[in-house]
């Protein structure tokens, strides 16, 4: 097994709705979109966001964009009219997941 | 070619502006594209943020004639007079709490530029403060149990539909002036004035609601918000990010929708650049609930067919939700900032050291307020707010460039300015060979999202002209 970031096979961009995030998570190759399923589950998302106070995640899926959908729910720490945090926005989250860890299963 | 003149005829619709701060220049190479390929076309201009209109609405309190986009008329001023020569329809939402007030100043750059019979429709009734609309607002879901206490509102509006800036195109506007609507309804609108769609013509509604959502933030499905270099790369040339063409969807009578951008410009329109923007601030990607339709994405396949032409399939609609979304602005309090940076060796433990000092002067000041400190280069934006010695939280390596932030919320703007002040005091009081310090005081504004039904709203169209002016 190798272990590469999530960077190296998928694209992302985050939004922002009051508390609420949503990150477009976009395969570079059509063919990583089930590894990607396999490995960025709603679970592992929740984790990730969990020192932001992250309540719920949940994913959906579009494989016909090669694409999920992560919707984060209180995750903005009040978001961009209340929170304390330089990017209130959480735009810059999306780098926060595309650091994530995935197992690519070859090598 | 006017809109509707020919209904069958493929519509342009290009967007020179994507949100309040957006270059003010990126019209231009729109308008002349749209003019070069000679149909019907219109352009539209997203400027309105939920804090934008906040603070218009207290503008326009202190000040009658104010209350718009205070950018509105140098967007406007390169782009006027050819567009209107072209028969090209400007549509935008810089009238912000003000709607009138925008097209009476338009009127007065029209008169400026000799176009004396220039017609502008205003589209108002978005604005819910002091109207009954108020007493019948249910939280929405992400705002469930929030209370509204009505003399602290500072703006209430409605997101309206595309309906409204439709009726006034067809009453011969050529610039529309709007408050609050929803951003793709500045895109829908000219499609329902030129191709005359069905109101209940659920699937072209959906269609053209994802080439206004497509086109709403401006560069950011043309290569902008997007480069990562090695990874996805935007040219670092003239065609790159300095010159970004800003987006025109071409629609057909089918509800078949192209992106492309100008010739000539920089940036790119791809695969991916559209994907991450038909995904940007979506929830459930089956259900985006619109003022004019409910818009399910689920089944949309993208194709590239040639550079910098990007068309989508598969929008599908189902009927308008029976209920609008408000915004509703309600004071928030004051955040004070300050930075400063410590850099060098051993720059993260001065960098520490002042963060601990600064807490324990807001201890001993007594100051009633909330804070953060963030250790800008070690972690910043990624950190939570909760860690115990009050700095974000999250582990890093240790590099040599560190910028130190405070910020600080309270409901005090005495108590704000002064933990922004107590930054400014570590040149003398803190840690050997800071610099660099930036403070800054903001009066904040909280929002809300609240749920109206449509028979209490009364949008209104109403056409003005110099003649009205005088």
């Amino acid at each position: 097994m190798s272990t590469v970031p999530l960077h190296r096979l998928a694209h992302a961009r985050a939004g922002d709705k009051g508390n609420r995030l949503n990150l477009a998570l976009v395969a570079h190759r059509e063919q990583d979109w089930p590894l990607l399923a396999r490995e960025v589950t709603e679970a592992r998302v929740l984790a990730l966001f969990a020192h932001r106070g992250a309540t719920a995640v949940r994913r959906h899926d579009l494989p016909g964009l090669r694409a999920f959908n992560f919707v984060i729910e209180d995750v903005l720490q009040g978001g961009v009219n209340g929170a304390l945090n330089l990017d209130g926005h959480g735009k810059t989250l999306s780098y926060l997941l595309l650091g994530m860890p995935v197992e690519t299963g070859a090598g | 070619m006017p809109l509707g003149s020919d209904p069958t005829a493929l519509l342009r619709i290009g967007c020179g502006s994507g949100f309040s701060g957006d270059r003010l220049d990126a019209p231009g190479p729109v308008a002349d594209a749209l003019i070069a390929a000679g149909g019907p076309a219109a352009l539209m201009l997203e400027v309105l943020g939920e804090r934008t209109l906040a603070l218009a609405q207290r503008e326009r309190r202190q000040k009658p004639e104010a209350g718009y986009e205070p950018a509105l008329l140098e967007l406007l001023s390169p782009i006027l007079q050819r567009c209107v020569a072209a028969g090209i329809p400007i549509v935008t939402n810089g009238g912000a709490a003000n709607p009138r007030a925008a097209a009476h100043a338009v009127l007065g750059l029209a008169r400026q530029l000799g176009l004396t019979g220039l017609r502008i429709g205003v589209v108002e009734g978005d604005d819910i403060r002091g109207t009954d609309a108020l007493d019948d607002l249910d939280p929405w879901e992400g705002d469930a149990g929030a209370v509204l206490e009505p003399d602290r509102v500072i703006a209430a509006n409605v997101y309206l539909g595309a309906a409204p800036i439709a009726e006034a195109l067809r009453q011969g506007a050529e610039v529309v002036i709007t408050g609050r609507c929803s951003d793709p309804a500045l895109a829908l609108g000219p499609m329902l004035a030129h191709f005359g769609w069905d109101e209940a013509d659920w699937d072209r509604l959906a269609a053209g609601t994802m080439a206004g959502h497509l086109l709403e933030c401006g560069s950011q499905v043309t290569g902008g918000y997007f480069a990562d270099p090695g990874i996805k790369d935007i040219p670092d040339d003239a065609l790159g990010m300095a010159t970004l063409g800003f987006p025109i969807a071409e629609i057909g009578a089918d509800g078949a929708v192209l992106i492309t951008k100008p010739a000539g410009t920089g940036g790119r329109v791809d695969r991916r650049s559209v994907t991450e923007q038909l995904l940007y601030e979506l929830h459930d990607p089956g259900a985006y609930l619109t003022p004019d339709v409910v818009m399910d994405i689920t089944g949309v396949t993208i194709t590239e067919e040639a550079p910098d032409r990007v068309r989508l399939h598969g929008a599908r609609g189902r009927a308008r939700p029976e209920r609008l979304k408000a915004t509703v602005s309600l004071p928030g309090g004051w955040l004070g900032e300050g930075e400063i940076s410590y850099a060098g060796p051993n720059a993260r433990a001065r960098a520490e050291l002042a963060g601990r000092t600064l807490l324990e002067r807001l201890r001993l000041l007594g100051l009633d307020g909330k804070s953060r400190l963030d250790l800008i280069g070690v972690v910043s934006v990624f950190g939570g707010d909760d860690k115990d010695d009050g700095f974000a939280s999250v582990d890093a390596e240790v590099p040599q460039d560190i910028r130190l932030r405070l910020a600080f919320a309270s409901d005090s703007r005495a108590a704000a300015e002064r933990a922004a002040r107590e930054v400014l005091s570590l040149y003398c009081c803190g840690p050997a060979g800071g610099g660099g310090v930036r403070t800054r005081v903001t009066d904040r504004i909280r929002t809300l999202s609240f749920l109206v039904p449509r028979g209490r709203l009364a949008p209104r169209v109403t056409l003005l002209s110099l003649e009205d002016a005088a």
